[in-house]
């Protein structure tokens, strides 16, 4: 379980990435973050990890406080937590297997990690992975030469190996064609469901919120102003999270038509 | 020239019309123009006038050009039975260059990655190291040597560590240029992960440093090779004793067989550095 309590962020330059931030994301929920860009969501989903800090409050992972751990303690909090980014982060020059296998380095010593000798155990983790995200036949090619689906599927892999109760998602298709950002959500859902995966992701696409979440958060200004399920969102709830009407470039299916032919 | 400039200088900025266009595109030519002029009259002055305080003429290049003619003649052909006497010298040459490369850079790793701002975020470290990178880099590898022939005596241990101390300055250097250029992403996803510091710099650095890093490495290799020749001039080991000793007896025939002999050295590692250096990157 997450919880976040009174969470505010504010940037040196003085402006207000999150206000006041209040949630309860459950075990298993497949949360969507929606908003405008510059709303909060990357950041609201980078302090859960700590990725950045939040200026006050307290973020409490399974009943542990991640605002507040340091050094093993909050690598061992962040072990539990995989994260997925719009840019895959993968490292492009080593294999798809090893970049799978960089998701276990927390559960090793330095010393072990430092020669790069996983345990056989590790690998078949690894290539389990792989398997769930239907790359397995990739594992020994390197990461730079497969097409960006297969990039963020990695990336996935990446974060099933790491053993994660926790998945975030920033941005995850937003760099892919909409074929593949299927693809891909297919994939977090299909973890989400048969591993119990508690999985938040940051979306663009109203249409593709809708699609997937069991709850949708809309974030406008670094606040809360929605949080309900799939159902309670509706065009005019999301009409208030954005301030004015869902524009056509929000929507996947209809820029997969048409750059924004006749949607308000 | 000058009115060239006014022209420029003149032409009004009005309001964009076709016709208006071609006087602004004619004037900015014309103002590039009397300044490139402007740039090769000042360089011209700046030659001028260091030549004259150094005494430097082209009649001394008109009285030696003969000399140059004596001396080429001197040295062909060359004394090719002075070969098996130079072989040894010239393996010591390549020896001193290898070592001092490698135990150059050696140390470079660790200083690249404390310099690099990305990867050590504290000030009062990078700092410190960098400016020693700096100093390191100001002194020149003969100097280098001259010192350390005092310290340690004449002799390829001087040579080498005068190499391994140029080499650490540059390949320290380029790397941690590098290394601040290297993608951050993987770096965030390796934090994200759990990985403490080191392991977020042998998954996420390394990986993406380590051709840049094998590239300075056989460029630094190919600078010392030709520094590793001349080493012997300040008693420093290597073939360079040798030149210098069969310059101060005349015999330009044996000095010609070393000059050839280090080209065909030189040009040999180059080629094979360049063609590994292009593959990698």
């Amino acid at each position: 379980m997450i919880e976040l309590r009174q969470v505010s962020k504010t940037f040196p330059n003085g402006t207000v990435g999150l206000k006041d931030i209040n949630l309860n994301i459950q075990t298993g929920e497949f949360v969507v973050i929606v908003g405008l860009s510059g709303a909060g969501k990357s950041t609201l989903l980078r302090s859960i990890n700590r990725l950045s800090d939040v200026t006050s409050g307290d973020i409490q992972i399974d009943g542990q406080s991640i605002t507040s751990a340091s050094g093993s303690k909050l690598r061992s909090i962040r072990r539990n937590i995989g994260m997925i980014f719009q840019s895959f982060n993968l490292i492009k020059r080593t294999t798809v297997l090893n970049n799978v296998l960089s998701g276990r380095v927390g559960y090793h010593s330095t010393l072990r990690t430092l020669f790069g000798s996983f345990p056989k155990r590790d690998v078949e983790i690894a290539l389990t992975a792989l398997e769930r995200v239907n790359i397995r036949e990739k594992a020994y090619i390197r990461a730079d030469q497969l097409s960006g689906g297969q990039q963020q599927r990695v990336s996935i892999a990446r974060a099933l190996a790491q053993e994660a109760t926790i998945i975030l998602a920033d941005e995850p298709v937003a760099s892919l064609d909409p074929l593949t950002t299927r693809q891909v959500m297919d994939d977090l859902q299909r973890i989400n469901r048969e591993l119990n995966i508690t999985t938040i992701v940051n979306l663009h696409f109203i249409d593709l919120a809708r699609d997937y979440a069991t709850r949708i958060i809309g974030l406008r200004a670094g606040e809360v102003v929605f949080d309900g399920s799939v159902h309670e969102a509706t065009d005019e709830k999301l009409a208030e999270i954005y301030g004015r009407p869902v524009k056509a470039d929000e929507l996947l299916d209809s820029s997969r038509d048409m750059q924004g032919v006749g949607v308000v | 020239m000058k009115s060239d400039t006014n022209l420029a200088d003149s032409t009004p900025i009005p309001s964009i019309s076709p016709s208006s266009n071609y006087l602004i595109t004619n004037g900015l030519g014309n103002t590039k123009r009397s300044k490139r002029i402007a740039t090769w009259m000042l360089f011209i002055v700046i030659i001028v006038v260091c030549s004259i305080y150094i005494d430097v003429t082209p009649y001394q290049l008109f009285v030696g050009l003969p000399e140059m003619g004596v001396l080429l003649k001197e040295m062909f052909p060359p004394d090719w039975s002075y070969l098996p006497t130079i072989w040894a010298p010239m393996l010591q040459t390549i020896k001193i260059a290898v070592a001092g490369t490698i135990l150059g850079a050696i140390p470079a790793i660790p200083a690249a990655l404390f310099s690099a701002n990305n990867i050590t975020p504290n000030k009062w470290l990078s700092l410190p190291i960098r400016t020693l990178l700096n100093l390191v880099r100001t002194v020149p590898d003969l100097l280098f040597a001259a010192i350390f022939v005092a310290v340690f005596g004449i002799g390829p241990f001087a040579g080498m560590l005068a190499l391994l101390f140029f080499s650490f300055g540059i390949i320290a250097k380029l790397t941690y240029e590098s290394l601040e250029a290297i993608d951050p992403g993987p770096l965030e996803a390796m934090t994200a992960v759990g990985a403490n510091r080191i392991q977020i710099i042998v998954f996420g650095v390394i990986p993406q440093a380590l051709p840049a890093f094998i590239s300075y490495l056989l460029y630094t290799f190919e600078i010392n090779i030709r520094a590793a020749t001349v080493l012997g001039f300040v008693g420093a080991g290597g073939i360079g004793l040798l030149l210098n000793q069969s310059l101060g007896l005349f015999r330009y025939d044996r000095a010609a067989t070393i000059i050839i002999l280090t080209l065909a050295v030189v040009l040999i590692i180059d080629y094979t550095s360049t063609s590994i250096r292009r593959k990698l990157l």
